[in-house]
């Protein structure tokens, strides 16, 4: 006989049981308002990784009660200051947004970033869908030091690629050019300087060209320096070979004056519609197809990087966000640092047209064709690329005298200089800084 | 001597039996310019020389290398280089707004219509900010797009490479700096112009003397001095350029462009080599004192009181 107080003790047992089954069965919710009420101050590098974070800043500050106070600045100023900041111990920042290949050995000899590994281990800072192993195996390797920190969650990786006139391509009876040999043999084809039609552009200027010659570089499978990072491959004759044809194809087939171009009057050049061909970061895709400022809305395509002699990459560089250790809100700044590398916000930026995501998962979104403005063609040779990609700079401290020194030279070439001639005298020049980098 | 302690004695703020010492609290009101010039002019050029003696890298140790940085500096090519850059677009860069401001304050000295509005329109580029003008010439220097060529191709001449030529990049941003700058050798030499009498002028009609001889006989010498203020005002705003150079060229192509600044600029905030950034300032500092304290000399010599 069952009594009424059994009874009614049963059924609310069994009333109440899918609640603690469910209870006993979830994980916790990750408590993104554990560090409810403070602030951060970002120090960001002006760029459309930046323009992402800001867009998206509000919807931080409301997910997690943390006040944020942003600042973009244009990277010849923002890297200097970083550094400096950095070394007099007192930042005034808790989250730094920078390039890792130009500065990652600088603030890793330093030791002025926090190690991310033990935030990343702690479950209490790490929500349960940050997911770090959905990050590409390139950008894993470009955010971790030599000894094996961690010291920056990396952001973005702006892969490099041909750009191509499809019209000027289509009246030409021309393919897009497979290796490095068929896209000179095209730039020579297309180029008509009586016309004001030329077939090649790239970075001629100082230190801004040296990635285009490390793209050359890369289809003999060579990088400029060792993997140890101490001996440098830069007069090898791989190397002078990577020098003959970037002479070749900007003394003959760019427009004059190629010699002071950076990224950004090859861009307006190649959007007036009379440049065959322009090699540079995919994140410059976004006004090539603004109607305001582009004339070839409708006829740019978007080509891997040809191959080379020996082999096929194409080259890849890092922006990432890291923390100060003299930070006093560092929890606070992880869970920034966090939720702007999350799966959400990186999928924003690529549909943006600010990069490429370090994530693998953003490329299988299914919502990531729908939503990119920039077709099949340009997300296809984004996945292709991320494939074959490899780092384009040496990861050494005095990566920025690199870039001076071997950049002079390609200067040089432009201008008439022999490749083998300049490429040793500026090996011999770098030398002695290399090996003084590396005693400090 | 005697006579000078006389005279202090008699000042009325020296001390004496029974009267207040002003001159001791004095140093009170001298106390916080003092202490500012100490903190914003002594104390970085002490802590720059002390930096010039020692190998100092941002991201590493210190070490005292007692004058290595200054002998690394007479050997190296791009220093050396950059030295005679410097001399090279400064020259240029005074020599031409002197020689179109001296022109421009004659014209605007004599009467004619539209007098007012003319002078207002010249020294237009003068009231511009410099980055903001810098980054116009840049966009006009193009060799594609930009409109200098198109209007040297509406009077049949060649395309110029302008700053993207290894060649015509100091000249051109010689020309920037003149533009920039001629209007305020014309107000100096027009406010030495203005003040002239007209005697020697009349005396000169009297005796049958041309405009040029007028010019060159009375003129001339009577606003050299202004001319000297000018022109070292312009020597040291040459030699310190670096707002128009860096947004325009950023010391390329290559190293075409780049003089002293740039190169001290890049060596202490791209490479993070301080020790060597400061013996370039204090190099850089020596040469400016010398052609300052040189010019001084020389409107000394001229003056003419």
């Amino acid at each position: 006989m069952i009594g009424r107080r059994t009874l009614l003790t049963s059924t609310a047992a069994v009333l109440a049981m899918p609640a603690i089954v469910e209870r006993a069965g979830a994980q916790p919710a990750f408590d993104w308002k554990q560090f409810k009420g403070q602030k951060l101050v970002l120090s960001l590098t002006k760029n459309p990784r930046a323009d992402n974070l800001q867009q998206h800043e509000k919807e931080f500050e409301e997910l997690t009660g943390i006040r944020v106070e942003s600042e973009q600045m244009p990277e010849q100023q923002q890297r200097p200051k970083m550094v400096m900041e950095l070394a007099s111990g007192n930042p005034s920042f808790d989250v730094t947004h920078f390039s890792l290949h130009v500065s990652k050995r600088v603030v890793g000899v330093g030791r002025w970033l926090e190690d991310m590994r033990p935030y990343l281990a702690n479950r209490k800072l790490t929500a349960p869908d940050y997911d770090w192993a959905d990050m590409s195996p390139g950008a894993l390797r470009a955010a971790t030091q030599p000894d094996g920190r961690i010291d920056s969650l990396p952001l973005e990786t702006d892969i490099w690629l041909v750009y191509y006139n499809r019209q000027i391509f289509q009246q030409k009876g021309l393919r897009f050019p497979q290796t490095f040999d068929e896209m000179l043999a095209a730039a020579r084809k297309i180029n008509d300087p009586a016309n004001g039609v030329y077939g090649f552009v790239a970075r001629g200027v100082k230190n801004a060209n040296v990635p285009v010659w490390t793209n050359f570089l890369l289809g003999q499978g060579q990088e400029t320096v060792t993997p140890d990072g101490t001996t440098l491959l830069t007069d090898t004759p791989e190397a002078i070979w990577a020098g003959e044809i970037y002479k070749t194809i900007l003394r003959e087939c760019a427009p004059p004056g190629v010699v002071g171009f950076n990224w950004n009057e090859c861009q307006t050049s190649f959007m007036q519609g009379k440049i065959g061909m322009w090699m540079d970061g995919v994140g410059f895709t976004p006004p090539l197809l603004d109607p305001k400022v582009s004339k070839i809305v409708d006829r740019v395509g978007f080509g891997l990087m040809p191959a080379g002699p020996k082999a096929h990459h194409c080259s890849v560089f890092t922006d990432a966000l890291g923390i100060p250790v003299r930070s006093k809100a560092k929890e606070a700044a992880y869970l920034y640092c966090q939720w702007a590398t999350s799966k959400q916000m990186l999928l924003n930026m690529v549909n943006m047209g600010g990069g490429a995501s370090p994530r693998l998962s953003t490329y299988n979104d299914p919502t990531l064709l729908k939503a990119s403005p920039f077709g099949r063609e340009w997300l296809d040779t984004l996945l292709a690329s991320m494939k074959i990609a490899r780092p384009g700079l040496p990861e050494i401290v005095p990566v920025t005298e690199f870039r001076d020194v071997f950049g002079i030279a390609l200067t040089n070439m432009i201008s008439g200089g022999d490749p083998a001639a300049e490429l040793r005298k500026a090996t011999e020049a770098f030398k002695p800084v290399l090996a003084q980098s590396l005693k400090t | 001597m005697g006579a000078t302690t006389a005279g202090l004695k008699a000042h009325p703020f020296v001390h004496e039996e029974g009267r207040r010492n002003y001159a001791r609290s004095y140093w009170l009101f001298a106390m916080p310019a003092a202490v500012v010039v100490a903190a914003v002019i002594v104390f970085p050029w002490l802590f720059t020389l002390v930096m010039s003696v020692h190998d100092w890298k941002v991201s590493g140790n210190v070490y005292f290398v007692a004058l290595r940085n200054y002998l690394h500096l007479t050997q190296d090519p791009r220093f050396l280089w950059a030295v005679a850059r410097t001399l090279y677009f400064t020259t240029a860069a005074v020599v031409a707004p002197v020689l179109i401001g001296i022109w421009a304050a004659v014209c605007f000295a004599s009467n004619f219509p539209l007098r007012g509005v003319a002078r207002t329109i010249f020294i237009m580029p003068m009231m511009a900010t410099p980055v903001a003008i810098a980054l116009v010439w840049t966009m006009m220097f193009h060799p594609q797009l930009g409109v200098l060529n198109y209007l040297l191709s509406l009077v049949g001449l060649p395309p110029s490479g302008w700053v993207y030529s290894t060649t015509t990049v100091i000249p051109t941003l010689v020309m920037v700096e003149t533009w920039q700058w001629t209007p305020l050798v014309m107000l100096i030499v027009l406010g030495g112009i203005s003040g002239l009498p007209i005697d020697p002028y009349e005396a000169a009609i009297i005796d049958g003397a041309n405009s040029w001889q007028m010019f060159r006989y009375i003129t001339l010498p009577l606003v050299w001095p202004f001319i000297i203020v000018a022109s070292v005002m312009r020597i040291i705003d040459a030699l310190k350029t670096f707002d128009t150079i860096f947004v325009i060229t950023n010391g390329g192509p290559g190293t075409s462009s780049e003089t002293i600044n740039m190169l001290l600029y890049q060596t202490a905030f791209g490479y993070y080599d301080l020790g060597y950034a400061s013996a370039m300032v204090v190099v850089f500092f020596a040469l400016i004192l010398v052609i300052s304290l040189a010019l001084l000399r020389v409107r000394r010599m001229e003056r003419w009181d």
